[in-house]
C-alpha cells in the first residue's frame, strides 16, 4: 500500500491554508486528515470531528524546587542558561526548558524534575474520513514533537485502513513545527497572497522546503487584490521552476463560509469553488505520477 | 512602556497594528520578534546599520580526552547526543545533533573528564537600524533552523527601556510567542470576527493569563464575520481598544508595504489615542 502525503503551508499566517485544506478534504476521496497547526488549530471548526480516542501528550520536564531542602546557595541560579530561577528561588515554569542541569548539580537534592502534561491529541471521525488533531497545552512547548506524534498516528491509521492520501494542514512560519510537518511528505503546497509580506514569506518557505528536498507548488490566494504582485509571484515561481497550481480570486463569502462552519466548496458554487476543484485535480495527478514512497 | 502585538491566528493584522502604532508615537523603538517570517522591515524600510550574528552554544568533543563513558548522552534532556561505545572504550564515537541542542550546557558541565567544550553555532542574525527616527531591530532565523526562541531572546536584549518599545510577535500561542510577549507591559491581541479568529483568540488569552501580561483586543475587519468576538470580549470583561472595518484601501496599502497612517484622518486619530488608552489600562491592571 502506497500512501502519499500532502502538506499545505504558507510561511505567512492567515493566507488561507485552512480554508483551502478544508475544501480539499471535501474533494479528496480516501484519505486521512491531520491538523499540524497544534498551537492554533482551526481545521476542526470546519470538519466537525466526533472524537473517538483521546490521548495525553507527555513531553519534557519542568524543575520543581523543594523550599525545605533548599539552602539558597544560588548555584542553580548561576548555572541556569534560561534565567528560569529567580533570586527568590522560585522557578518560572514557562522559562524552564527542562534540561535538568539544576537538579543534577544541586548538592542538597532540592530540585526534582517533573514530567509535563503538554497537551492532548485526538483520533476522530468526520464525514470526510478519519481526522487526527491536537491541542497543545497552554504555554507549553515541544509543538514540533506533538506534530510528529499526530503525523505518526495518521500513518498508523493508513496502515490499518488502506487510505491513498494523508492531507496535512501545516502551521505558519519556517521553524520547528513546520519542519516536523513537512518532513518526508510527497508534496508541499504553499498558499501565498499578493502582498509584499506574502511574497517575502513565500520565498523563505520555498527555501525551507528546498532545504528538506520536498517537491513544492504554489497557490496564489486573493490574487486579484493586487494583480501586479500576483504577476511578480508568477515570475518568481517561473524563475525557480515552481508550478503555480492555481489563482484563487478574492471572495467576501469566505468569512461567511467560516461563520457557517462548512468547507467553502460546500458553501457555494462560484469561481473560487471552481479554482479549488482545479487545484485538487492537479494535486492528485502530481501525486499519482510521483515515484512511490512506501512505509 | 513595552507593548507587544500578538494574535493567535496569523494574518489578522499584527504587523499593520504594530507599525502604525510605532508611527504614531515619539521616541520609539520597534522590535520585530517574528524571526521566522519578519515583515515589519517591509513597511518601515529601515536603513540597517549593524548586523550581528546570533549563536547558540553547542558541544564539541575533545576526542583525545573522551572515553565514551556515556554521561553526556544520559544528561542531555533533548536527545542531541548519542554515544556509540566501541569494543574497548576508546574505540567509540560521540555523535552530536546540533539542531536538537538547546544550549543548556549540561553535557559540558557534567562530563567527568572535561572532554566537552562549547562552540558557537550561528542560528540567524540580528539587524539594527533606523527608519525616520524609529530605532529598528529584528531577527532573521537561518533557513532550516528549528529553534527560534534563542534568537528572539537575542533580539530582546537590544530593548532600550528609555523609549516606547513596540514588539511585533509571531502568530500562534506556543514558545516563540511566549518568548516575544514575556516581560512586556501590555499585549494587544489582534483578531478578526470569525470562528477561526475567536478560537485562536481564546487560546492566546489563556496563554497571556498564564504568563501574567495584561491585554486588550484590536478587532480588525470587524464587519466581515459575525459578532462572536464582541460577545466573548463582553462576557469576559476584555477591553476592545480599536475596531477597524474591512477596507479595500487598507488591503491595497498593505499589499504594497505602505502604512495606514496618512490614508484617512479617522484612522490617524484612532492610532494616536491608542497609547493613552493602553496607559490607562496598564495603570488599572496594576491597581
Amino acid at each position: 500500500m502506497v500512501t502519499k502525503q500532502m502538506v499545505i503551508i504558507s510561511g505567512k499566517g492567515g493566507t488561507g491554508k485552512t480554508v483551502l485544506t478544508a475544501s480539499l478534504a471535501s474533494l479528496a476521496r480516501d484519505k486521512v486528515m491531520v491538523d499540524c497547526d497544534v498551537d492554533a488549530a482551526d481545521l476542526h471548526l470546519l470538519l466537525h470531528p466526533s472524537v473517538k480516542e483521546r490521548f495525553e501528550f507527555r513531553s519534557g520536564r519542568t524543575a520543581r524546587l523543594d523550599k525545605e531542602k533548599c539552602c539558597e546557595c544560588g548555584e542553580c541560579i548561576d548555572i541556569c542558561r534560561f534565567d528560569a530561577i529567580g533570586k527568590d528561588f522560585v522557578i518560572d515554569p514557562v522559562s524552564c526548558e527542562g534540561c535538568g542541569l539544576c537538579s543534577r548539580i544541586c548538592r542538597y537534592g532540592a530540585i526534582a524534575m517533573e514530567e509535563n502534561l503538554s497537551g492532548e491529541w485526538f483520533v476522530s471521525d468526520t464525514r470526510y474520513g478519519p481526522f487526527v488533531h491536537a491541542r497543545l497545552g497552554i504555554a507549553e512547548d515541544n509543538s514540533g514533537k506533538l506534530v510528529s506524534v499526530v503525523r505518526q498516528a495518521a500513518k498508523d491509521i493508513v496502515k490499518k485502513e488502506q487510505k491513498s492520501y494523508i492531507l496535512i494542514d501545516g502551521p505558519p512560519g519556517i521553524g520547528c513545527p513546520v519542519i516536523a510537518a513537512i518532513t518526508d511528505t510527497d508534496l508541499a503546497v504553499i498558499v501565498t497572497e499578493p502582498t509584499i509580506s506574502g511574497i517575502h514569506d513565500m520565498l523563505r518557505v520555498i527555501d525551507m522546503a528546498g532545504h528538506f528536498q520536498i517537491p513544492t507548488r504554489v497557490v496564489i490566494n486573493k490574487y486579484d487584490l493586487n494583480p501586479e504582485n500576483s504577476e511578480k509571484i508568477m515570475e518568481i515561481c517561473a524563475s525557480k521552476k515552481i508550478e503555480i497550481l492555481g489563482k484563487i480570486p478574492f471572495s467576501a463569502k469566505v468569512p461567511r463560509s467560516l461563520v457557517k462552519a462548512v468547507p467553502y466548496v460546500e458553501f457555494t458554487q462560484d469561481d473560487v469553488t471552481e479554482e479549488m476543484i482545479s487545484i485538487w485535480n492537479k494535486m492528485e495527478s502530481i501525486i499519482q505520477e510521483k515515484k512511490s514512497s512506501d512505509y | 512602556m513595552i507593548i507587544s502585538v500578538a494574535s493567535g491566528k496569523g494574518g489578522t493584522g499584527k504587523t499593520t497594528i504594530a507599525v502604525n502604532l510605532a508611527l504614531s508615537l515619539k521616541n520609539v523603538q520597534f522590535l520585530d520578534c517574528d524571526v521566522e517570517e519578519p515583515n515589519a522591515h517591509l513597511f518601515l524600510k529601515p536603513v540597517i546599520s549593524e548586523t550581528i550574528s546570533a549563536y547558540i552554544p553547542i558541544p564539541e568533543i575533545a576526542e583525545e580526552k573522551c572515553d565514551c563513558c556515556g554521561t553526556c548522552q544520559e544528561v542531555c534532556a533533548f536527545n542531541s547526543i548519542a554515544v556509540l561505545p566501541g569494543e574497548i572504550r576508546k574505540d567509540g564515537t560521540v555523535l552530536i545533533f546540533p539542531h536538537l541542542c538547546h544550549g543548556c550546557g549540561a553535557c559540558s558541565c557534567l562530563c567527568p573528564l572535561g572532554a566537552i567544550h562549547e562552540v558557537k553555532k550561528e542560528i540567524g542574525i540580528v539587524e539594527k537600524g533606523f527608519s525616520d527616527g524609529i530605532q529598528f531591530v529584528h531577527g532573521k532565523l537561518n533557513i532550516g533552523e528549528a529553534m527560534s526562541p534563542p534568537l528572539i531572546r537575542q533580539v530582546k536584549q537590544h530593548i532600550d527601556s528609555m523609549k516606547s518599545v513596540i514588539i511585533d510577535a509571531p502568530p500562534g500561542t506556543s514558545c516563540p510567542v511566549i518568548e516575544s510577549v514575556k516581560g512586556t507591559d501590555y499585549c494587544l491581541l489582534v483578531t478578526e470576527p470569525t470562528p477561526f479568529g475567536l478560537n485562536d483568540l481564546i487560546l492566546a488569552v489563556e496563554m497571556l493569563k498564564t504568563i501574567g501580561v495584561p491585554f486588550g483586543i484590536i478587532l480588525n475587519r470587524y464587519d466581515i464575520g459575525d459578532d462572536c468576538v464582541d460577545l466573548y470580549a463582553r462576557e469576559n470583561g476584555i477591553p476592545v481598544l480599536m475596531k477597524i472595518p474591512f477596507d479595500r484601501g487598507i488591503a491595497s496599502l498593505y499589499s504594497k508595504g505602505l502604512p495606514i497612517i496618512g490614508y484617512k484622518s479617522e484612522y490617524d486619530i484612532e492610532f494616536k489615542k491608542l497609547p493613552e488608552k493602553i496607559n490607562t489600562l496598564i495603570k488599572k491592571s496594576e491597581s
